[in-house]
């Protein structure tokens, strides 16, 4: 390790907060994330504590609306939008299609300094008294009664869009034209066909989203009457637009770790991922069908019956390719030679929760049952299965994936197995039985509740509390192996992809020579004879 | 009883709930199935052919596209016999027919205010007889609101600026939850109330057991003079207002030339925003009512004009 590297460029603060190095700008949203993650990780605790008991105990109704308004904004806009898009991708993306940095290297420091702008203006907004109207701000409530910080919140988000839309329009470029000599669209691998379609979605939802918040606060300012039906406006319209940009959005935050599932089944069976055309297809198809399917949001709202009906039917096609998805990933087991490391763990839970977390989708796809089962605990633990169980899940199994790459620096391997299992564990102790406590009828949001409702909720909370010490633990171990681990080798995993053919961590330009790709993705096979392990 | 040997899933009460149960059941056992073979499968998998393992790894399925089109078309199918079901009980949960039986609901921050016919008012309940269908109307004063009684795997939105018809029957007696399922603000959680559903005898008792208070109807007239309203409408006088007697439920021609059915949602927006839809031949005099009338009060004018259905024209 003589040769300097991405880390040991330069050391001074100015050399990290004026970089323009992918690598270090992902550090630098990963850094960022963490913390948004532990402050609406400690909302969703407190959250779960309070509902150990059906009467109220340890806050307010006030506050606890705040809470779970809190965790979810934080949760949505400051980490699964930017999970794996901005730190894993950011320092990915380049390395695996052999170029020195993405296409705007300036522009992506741009987004961390807006993304970071926001969500300082979030933050601002809930320590400085709260926003207590749901991550959804459905109107009127937002608009005339809300007494809390919601313009502030939404600001935080509003500025926090332009960062997406930003690294969206940066990852569309780099993926055309920064390709490696001899990296065909078809050599790609699947991580960058999920980014890429990830990325379609950013630019074309999220100013959506900035139109719709714009418009709320407008409202919310002058009365000018687009929501308020007493002035002519109908509040269902916030409703359309709101889900035209968060169902997309929905797709924003599973896609990329569906990408990283890809390379993890991959890499961990020694195989090429079956049907690889199909899962990369599959991808774009999710991203465009995915706009066509905000409806099913409101099929208890007083929307057409007819919309219903589109709405329902296009949320069943959205599936199909998910369907697929899953699939392929199984076959990909099939006459694989499968290695359990933990981010193998990680992918296989992937493959349960969100299996199970599509399959209770297609239940609220199915109107007649989405009639009783939405807006109860139901839909809660449905997208919980997707997004933690799904996405999370998939960001920690990219994260120690590619952790030797990025801090050259190997984990502790026993740990990193044991926060798996307990991860997996404590997710579906935590999540299944609101599952039941939906079935039976509580509303989500509800700060008190009936007492029948005790037995599933005390499950929930008591699981809640280990998953909550199962992620503090990669904090430890992980950070421990940051500054102590052994040293990686440059392919720790012995994996063919163009990331690993350069040293760990990559120096600053990331390849010494430029690669010439002259084979499909995923070639194990090769792989595992021409290279000896050199751990 | 096949309802039995689902765990946590007590029988609905309703026509219609039994059959929400009944797709919950159908879609519980095709994701059992499906989440069967895939851990079966998985597990399979990963036992077999771990690392390690000597096992028969040669001839790899390489052509994968029949496979994929299998298992695309099957997704599909069974997608479309769900989506299929799913959609044909939803038109039956929210049908409603035309009913004599009609419940005023009105929702606010933090309450289900409901009023009978006859005048009977109730906070956070409702009594109700069994076996007979209900026709709710709701409105909501402030945010909204969102109707459900998991008892009947029923709920329906109330939003602001509009009417909403749901139809409800129970076939048993007792006491359901009612909550409020749409977020509304502080107190949403303790927006929750009662259904009592009683046998037809046991309800009349209690109709006549209320504290005496006058008609809907009545009431309705009463805010009719005083608001000004029968200056116009009332008296047959025709020259500046269309008359109201034998209006609803009837087609009204509009000013624009189109047709209107006069329900109870376009003689709120008449009250409202007069201007909006114009009965034809008519000129648009008639001034907004719009902040001078809550929706407990509009409910009553509404309920009275339709009172006024039977009287000839």
């Amino acid at each position: 390790m003589s040769e300097t590297n991405y880390l040991t460029a330069d050391f001074t603060l100015r050399s990290w907060f004026l970089t323009t190095d992918h690598k270090r700008i992902a550090i630098l949203y990963f850094a960022s994330l963490i913390v948004f993650f532990f402050i609406g990780g400690a909302a969703a605790t407190a959250i779960r504590i309070e509902l150990a008991t059906p009467q109220a105990d340890l806050v307010s109704s006030d506050i606890y609306n705040r809470l779970f308004t809190m965790h979810g904004i934080i949760m949505v806009w400051f980490f699964l939008i930017p999970s794996i898009p901005n730190t894993l991708g950011n320092f990915i993306v380049p390395l695996m299609i052999g170029a020195r940095d993405l296409a705007f290297p300036r522009l992506n420091l741009m987004s961390w300094y807006i993304f970071m702008l926001g969500g300082c203006t979030t933050l601002f907004a809930i320590f400085a008294g709260g926003v207590d109207t749901g991550w959804t701000f459905y109107t009127p409530f937002s608009t005339l009664y809300s007494n809390s910080y919601v313009i502030v919140a939404a600001a935080g988000v509003f500025i926090a869009g332009f960062s997406s839309i930003l690294t969206g329009l940066n990852f569309i470029v780099t993926i055309h034209r920064l390709r490696a000599p001899g990296l065909t669209w078809y050599r790609l691998p699947l991580f960058l066909w999920s980014l890429y379609a990830t990325s379609v979605i950013l630019v074309l939802a999220t100013p959506v989203l900035a139109i719709t918040l714009l418009l709320m606060a407008t409202e919310r300012f002058f009365g000018v009457g687009i929501f308020d039906p007493r002035i002519g406006g109908d509040p269902l319209l916030f409703q359309h637009l709101f889900w035209f940009y968060s169902h997309p959005a929905v797709y924003i935050m599973i896609l990329p770790g569906m990408g990283v599932i890809n390379e993890l089944i991959s890499c961990f069976s020694r195989k090429q991922v079956f049907g690889y055309k199909f899962v990369a297809w599959c991808s774009l198809a999710i991203a465009a069908v995915g706009f066509l399917v905000w409806g099913h949001h409101m099929f208890v709202s007083g929307q057409s019956l007819i919309a219903s009906l589109v709405f329902s039917f296009m949320s069943f096609i959205v599936a199909v390719p998910s369907a697929i998805k899953v699939f392929n990933w199984t076959a990909t087991l099939h006459k694989g030679s499968i290695h359990f490391d933990a981010p193998m763990l990680y992918a296989l839970a992937f493959i349960g929760l969100f299996t199970i977390g599509g399959l209770t989708g297609l239940f609220l796809a199915c109107l007649a049952f989405d009639v009783h089962a939405t807006d109860t605990y139901f839909v809660v633990a449905h997208f919980h299965y997707i997004m933690v169980g799904g996405m999370v899940t998939a960001y920690f199994g990219g994260l120690h994936y590619w952790w030797p790459k990025i801090t050259g620096r190997l984990y502790s391997e026993y740990w990193a197995r044991t926060a798996a299992v307990l991860i997996f564990f404590g997710f579906n102790l935590t999540f299944f039985p609101q599952f039941i406590l939906g079935a039976e009828g509580m509303p989500r949001r509800y700060h008190v509740y009936p007492p029948e409702f005790q037995l599933w909720n005390v499950l929930s909370s008591g699981g809640a509390v280990i998953l909550a010490a199962a992620y503090l633990m990669p904090v430890f171990y992980l950070g421990y192996s940051a500054f102590f681990g052994r040293r990686a080798p440059a392919n720790p995993w012995d994996a063919p992809g163009l990331e690993w053919q350069t040293s760990s961590p990559p120096p600053e330009f990331n390849f010494t020579v430029q690669p010439v790709v002259t084979r499909d993705p995923y070639q194990y096979n090769e792989a595992f004879e021409a290279e000896p392990q050199n751990a | 009883m096949w309802r039995q040997w689902i765990p946590f899933w007590h029988p609905g009460l309703s026509p219609h709930s039994g059959d929400v149960d009944l797709l919950f059941t159908g879609l519980l056992i095709a994701s059992a199935l499906v989440v069967g073979l895939l851990f079966f499968l998985l597990t399979l998998f990963c036992a077999r052919y771990r690392a390690g393992n000597q096992t028969d790894r040669d001839h790899r399925v390489k052509k994968s596209w029949h496979w994929e089109v299998s298992w695309t078309a099957a997704s599909f199918v069974c997608f479309l016999g769900l989506f299929v079901w799913g959609a044909t009980v939803y038109f039956q949960i929210y049908r409603t027919q035309a009913d004599e039986h009609d419940i005023f609901i009105v929702a606010k921050q933090w309450m289900w205010k409901t009023q009978h016919p006859g005048g009977q008012a109730e906070i956070d309940a409702l009594h109700i007889p069994v076996k007979r269908p209900i026709r709710l109307v709701m409105a909501s004063q402030d945010v909204i609101h969102s109707f459900f009684i998991p008892a009947l795997r029923l709920k329906h939105d109330v939003v602001p600026g509009r009417y909403q018809d749901l139809e409800i029957e129970i076939d048993k007696p007792g006491h359901y939850h009612l909550f409020c399922a749409e977020y509304c603000g502080t107190d949403h959680s303790g927006m929750i109330g009662e259904i009592v559903a009683m046998d037809p005898a046991d309800f009349s008792n209690w109709l006549t057991q209320q504290a005496p208070s006058s008609p809907l109807a009545s009431e309705g007239g009463q805010l009719f003079r005083e608001l000004g309203c029968s200056g116009c409408h009332g008296g047959g006088g025709t020259i500046r207002a269309p008359p109201l007697e034998g209006v609803y439920g009837k087609p009204v021609p509009l000013s624009d030339g189109t047709t209107v059915i006069a329900d109870d949602k376009y003689i709120r927006d008449s009250i409202l925003m007069p201007r909006s839809q114009v009965v034809a031949s008519y000129q648009p005099l008639m001034p907004s009512f719009e902040g001078k009338v809550s929706e407990d009060q509009l409910l009553r004018l509404v309920i009275y004009i339709k009172s006024l259905a039977g009287h000839p024209t």
